[in-house]
């Protein structure tokens, strides 16, 4: 191994890599996944340097550590986290060096979820179907990052990017979803539907990168029985038999067998990778444009 | 046909049975390697196709409402052969609810052509179709938490293979060495929708 890759030092409760993901195999029974919060993996991509589709770290709640063997750059965005090198302060949403043998550590969120790690170079974990990310569910691409991990790194770019710092959004206090209600909206009472829209919701802390799952007012069915197995896009609101939506974000299998009442927008979904559990969740509904 | 909108660029277009679903299946990928048609996911399913990725689709879907379907193309290309012990520990409940003896349950499922008529649950897990109805079998009561790698199952109309140990509520009639899912392959899924399909029984088996 050359000296360009990143020693584990503390992986955090669940830090995976991810880039855009592999859309383009849902036939095979292949999840798209990639970063939940594509604007925020994008950015710090940007901020060393990278081209967007090179793969980073998405961490989740408590942050990592880890230590580059040579000199890298690297930026870290998403979920607000205090960085430091070497224990000393460092920015965050702006590009930092780390000299190699240096500790990055990347800290707990202080308010979202996940935070991303971008290195210049990018992570160069083997691809599987095109793309190096971490699929939870159906277990394609690298496993979680565990502690002494050792993650390979590409070459940095020639021509290093002129951002300094980047606005981001601030991770949501109540998420609003919007939502265009069916395909199947029909199997659900005409008040079923009227709750869905009108009532708030929280975000469950059984939410993961398949689901962002809610707890709130059970939504009733009109329609007993079942349905048969059907395909499913990123950002479906699924409705298993107790009632409560679970709205699919990059690891949501291919096909289901539950209703799906609404599709959320895909521009509302990197908010809902960055809602912590608790967060009030709000389903408008919106006509399609 | 009935066509509806899913979210802001999918549609799932239902129709009124497995046959029709591939049908509407194989047309629609002539259409996309012919260039008419633009999606970035074609997903059959049971009674449905789901296109994801569309430019325009309420467009396509006023055209696909008022079109009519050709019927299933013959079926082409060659037939994959999966060699099968049938030797899975739900054999004898199988052979119970088809009214036949055990090894009746080898050669009635040996001698079927299947074809894939979708993909889900994990990367190369194919829901295979071909046998009559009258062999429909319920899913186990309660599911195995851990079912092999490898293992031939039934549920309902549908015959799979494990590519991958996992949980699992199939019956299980016997179990392959063929690789199902290997993704330094090219391709990786040995199963992929329209694909013919024989289960060879192995000597001694």
């Amino acid at each position: 191994m050359t000296d360009r890759a990143l020693a584990v030092v503390r992986a955090g409760a669940l830090t995976t890599v991810q880039d855009r993901g592999r859309p383009g195999h849902a036939h095979l029974g292949v999840p798209r996944s990639g970063a939940l919060d594509r604007p925020a993996a994008d950015l710090v991509n940007r901020l060393v340097g990278n081209p967007p589709e090179t793969a980073v770290l998405e961490t989740t709640l408590n942050g990592c550590a880890v230590r580059p063997r040579s000199t890298v750059t690297v930026a870290v965005a998403g979920a607000p986290c205090r960085v430091t090198v070497d224990g000393r302060p460092a920015a965050w949403g702006a590009p930092v060096r780390v000299p190699g043998g240096a500790l990055l550590d990347v800290g707990p969120a202080v308010s979202g979820v996940r935070a991303y790690v971008g290195v210049s170079g990018g992570i160069a974990v083997e691809p599987v179907l095109g793309s190096r990310s971490t699929d939870l569910l159906s277990g394609l691409g690298p496993p979680p990052l565990a502690d002494g991990t050792v993650l390979s790194l590409g070459r940095p770019a020639a021509v290093h990017a002129r951002v300094d710092v980047a606005p981001q959004a601030a991770p949501p206090d109540e998420l609003v979803l919007r939502v265009t209600l069916g395909p199947r909206d029909g199997w659900f009472t005409p008040e079923a539907v009227r709750t869905f829209v009108s009532r708030a919701y929280r975000v469950s802390s059984a939410s993961n990168r398949i689901g962002l799952r809610t707890e709130g007012p059970a939504l009733e069915r009109a329609r007993p029985g079942e349905l048969p197995s059907e395909g499913m896009v990123l950002g479906a609101v699924q409705v298993p038999p107790d009632g409560r939506p679970v709205v699919f974000l990059a690891d949501h299998p291919t096909t289901g067998g539950y209703p799906v009442i609404a599709v959320v927008r895909a521009a509302d979904l990197p908010a809902a990778a960055q809602a912590a559990p608790g967060t009030p969740v709000r389903f408008v509904a919106v006509r399609r444009r | 046909m009935n066509v509806l909108l899913v979210g802001e660029d999918a549609l799932l277009v239902e129709v009124s049975s497995g046959d029709e679903a591939q049908a509407l299946h194989a047309e629609l990928l002539r259409r996309r390697a012919e260039g008419s048609l633009s999606a970035r996911e074609i997903v059959p399913a049971a009674r449905t196709v789901l296109l994801d990725g569309l430019d325009t689709p309420a467009r396509l879907a006023a055209e696909l409402t008022a079109a009519d379907l050709p019927p299933a193309p013959p079926r082409a290309g060659h037939v994959v052969e999966i060699p099968v012990r049938y030797d899975g520990p739900d054999l004898a409940d199988v052979a119970a609810h088809w009214g036949v003896p055990e090894h009746e349950v080898a050669r009635i499922h040996g001698d079927t052509e299947f074809r894939v008529a979708f993909c889900g649950f994990a990367p190369g897990f194919g829901y295979l179709t071909g046998l009559p109805p009258r062999y429909d079998v319920p899913r186990r009561a309660t599911p195995r938490t851990a079912v092999p790698a490898g293992s031939v199952a039934l549920a309902g109309p549908y015959t799979g293979v494990y590519p991958r140990s996992s949980p699992g509520g199939w019956q299980l009639i016997g179990t392959t060495d063929a690789v199902l899912w290997d993704h330094a392959r090219v391709p990786a899924a040995l199963l992929s929708p329209g694909t013919r399909v024989r289960f060879v029984p192995e000597a001694g088996s």
